[in-house]
């Protein structure tokens, strides 16, 4: 990738370093991280690209990339680092971004994953694993997908029908609400 | 010995030959689990991509709940649930801004006297193997099992604090005690890609595959599993990865606790055998 850098490049890495403590700018560029990962062959920027994009100040071109979005936080990457940089919070960093900031996710799939999740949570306090996989297929419009397994899981007791929901199904959805409020206030 | 217990969404659905068989597996070892009353969902994989708050606060819940049962360790048997809450309980005590946050959303205070502890520490490092052994009525000899850590259970090492991160072998110290044989392979830590295998099915049916692949080359009869994801998907898989790759394994994937169950003299339903997908009866009836 060419690219032309003006400016104060370190800006978007100090960003990412005062959102969760990591220092990008420390990044050597050894690319231990791209070798190990299970899914370097789906991402069009590898890890050890993204890292140096994010020292060069590329923070569209980041945010907008596929890179978080392949990544499954098998935490590989970050256990082989020589810097010690803990890249998944680096990822759950670009994720967080890259959803507020209306950035199109360019895996649709993931982002519906993500949003039928906490939905589910929202409504039952826990996961509703048949629901989930019903609303999950719903969502990406192919809504027979894996429907072979399901008769599969329900002869075997593993899928319940009903969703098991908390008693206190309140005090989830204040949690829900007291975290978008003291995000909120901060924002 | 007396432990919270955080089940979690799988082990109540998908997964629930793995709850079964943890309790009858305490049961035989003298391990005193108390359930967390009305646990909420730890959040998983979603809340961590979306805010890193609601991805503290989730967990930090059950971590609160421990508190109030006068109890000082929490046992997560799914290694997903597992990391958030150990992550919860770090974050927490390194950063009080933090943690005052996390009080006000959940509406409540928190010592952070809580221990996280992962199932196989437990029984290895608590029950210890002199005990396990001496609790086995029917050893399994014979029984090549491989056994896989996946992910989360060793990675990231200052979170997870569990055994060799490359080359783990708690399992496999288990299965052992056990009787059976754990095969030596090279895939014990690698991912499986379950996290992609609902959304991107095909993505990760390659990571499946080699996982299962590198566990039939070491000559394993079935594969043993701590982590309700990675068994699901492995057991689940197994058609679909014949289908694509042209090779059908048919290798059983069954929850370490399963086999340890066993071997104390549980009973196949009493650690739901009959759950699991690739059929393990034939393996298992040889022994
Ligand atoms: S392993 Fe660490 S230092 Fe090496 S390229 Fe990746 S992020 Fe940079
Ligand atoms: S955590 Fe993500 S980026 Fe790192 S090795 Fe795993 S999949 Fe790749």
């Amino acid at each position: 990738m060419k690219v032309a850098v003006k400016g104060d490049t370190s800006s978007f890495a100090k960003e990412i370093e005062q959102a969760c403590g990591q220092d990008v700018l420390t990044c050597y560029q050894c690319r231990k991280c791209t070798m190990g990962c299970p899914m370097a062959f789906k991402m069009e920027l590898k890890v050890s690209e993204m890292m140096r994009a994010i020292q060069l100040g590329l923070r569209e071109e980041v945010l907008s990339a596929d890179t978080m979005w392949w990544c499954v936080s098998c935490e590989t990457c970050a256990t082989r680092c020589p810097q010690g940089i803990e890249i998944v919070e680096v990822m759950d960093v670009l994720r967080e971004k890259a959803f507020k900031e209306g950035y199109k996710i360019p895996l649709k799939t993931i982002e519906a994953f993500h949003k039928v999740f906490l939905d589910s949570v929202k409504s039952y306090g826990r996961l509703y694993e048949m629901g989930f996989a019903m609303d999950l297929n719903l969502k990406l419009r192919d809504p027979l997908k894996d429907a072979d397994l399901g008769p599969v899981m329900l002869s075997k007791g593993k899928l319940k029908l009903l969703p098991d929901k908390v008693k206190d199904l309140k005090s989830v959805k204040k949690l829900f609400e007291n975290v978008k409020k003291l995000e909120e206030s901060r924002a | 010995m007396k432990y919270a217990y955080y089940p979690g969404c799988s082990l109540e659905s998908s997964a629930k030959e793995y709850d079964l068989s943890i309790r009858a597996c305490c049961h035989f070892t003298g391990v005193e689990l108390v359930e967390i009353p009305d646990w909420i969902c730890c959040g998983a994989s979603s809340a961590h991509a979306t805010s890193h708050l609601l991805s503290i606060a989730l967990p930090a819940k059950a971590l609160v709940q421990t508190e109030a049962m006068g109890l000082h360790q929490v046992i997560a048997p799914c290694v997903a649930c597992l990391t958030r809450l150990k992550v919860a309980s770090m974050e927490m005590a390194d950063d009080d801004a933090l943690k005052k946050d996390v009080e006000t959303v959940l509406e409540g205070s928190y010592q952070g006297k809580v221990k996280v502890r992962n199932v196989l520490d437990v029984f290895l490092n608590d029950v210890g193997v002199e005990k396990i052994q001496e609790a086995v009525v029917s050893p399994l000899k014979g029984l090549k099992v491989a056994c896989y850590y996946g992910c989360l259970l060793t990675r990231p090492p200052h979170i997870a604090q569990f055994d060799d991160v490359e080359n783990p072998h708690s399992m496999d110290d288990l299965m052992r005690a056990v009787g059976a044989e754990a095969v030596d392979w090279s895939f014990k830590t690698d991912c499986c890609g379950v996290s992609m295998s609902l959304a991107e099915t095909d993505a990760a049916l390659d990571l499946t595959n080699r996982v299962l692949e590198g566990a039939k080359d070491a000559g394993a009869d079935c594969v043993a599993v701590a982590c309700p994801l990675c068994q699901s998907n492995l057991d689940l898989r197994q058609k679909a990865i014949g289908n694509k790759y042209g090779v059908f394994y048919d290798l059983p994937i069954l929850y370490f606790s399963q086999l340890m169950g066993l071997a104390f003299g549980a009973t196949s339903r009493d650690v739901g055998l009959e759950k699991v997908i690739v059929d393990p009866f034939p393996v298992l009836g040889a022994i």
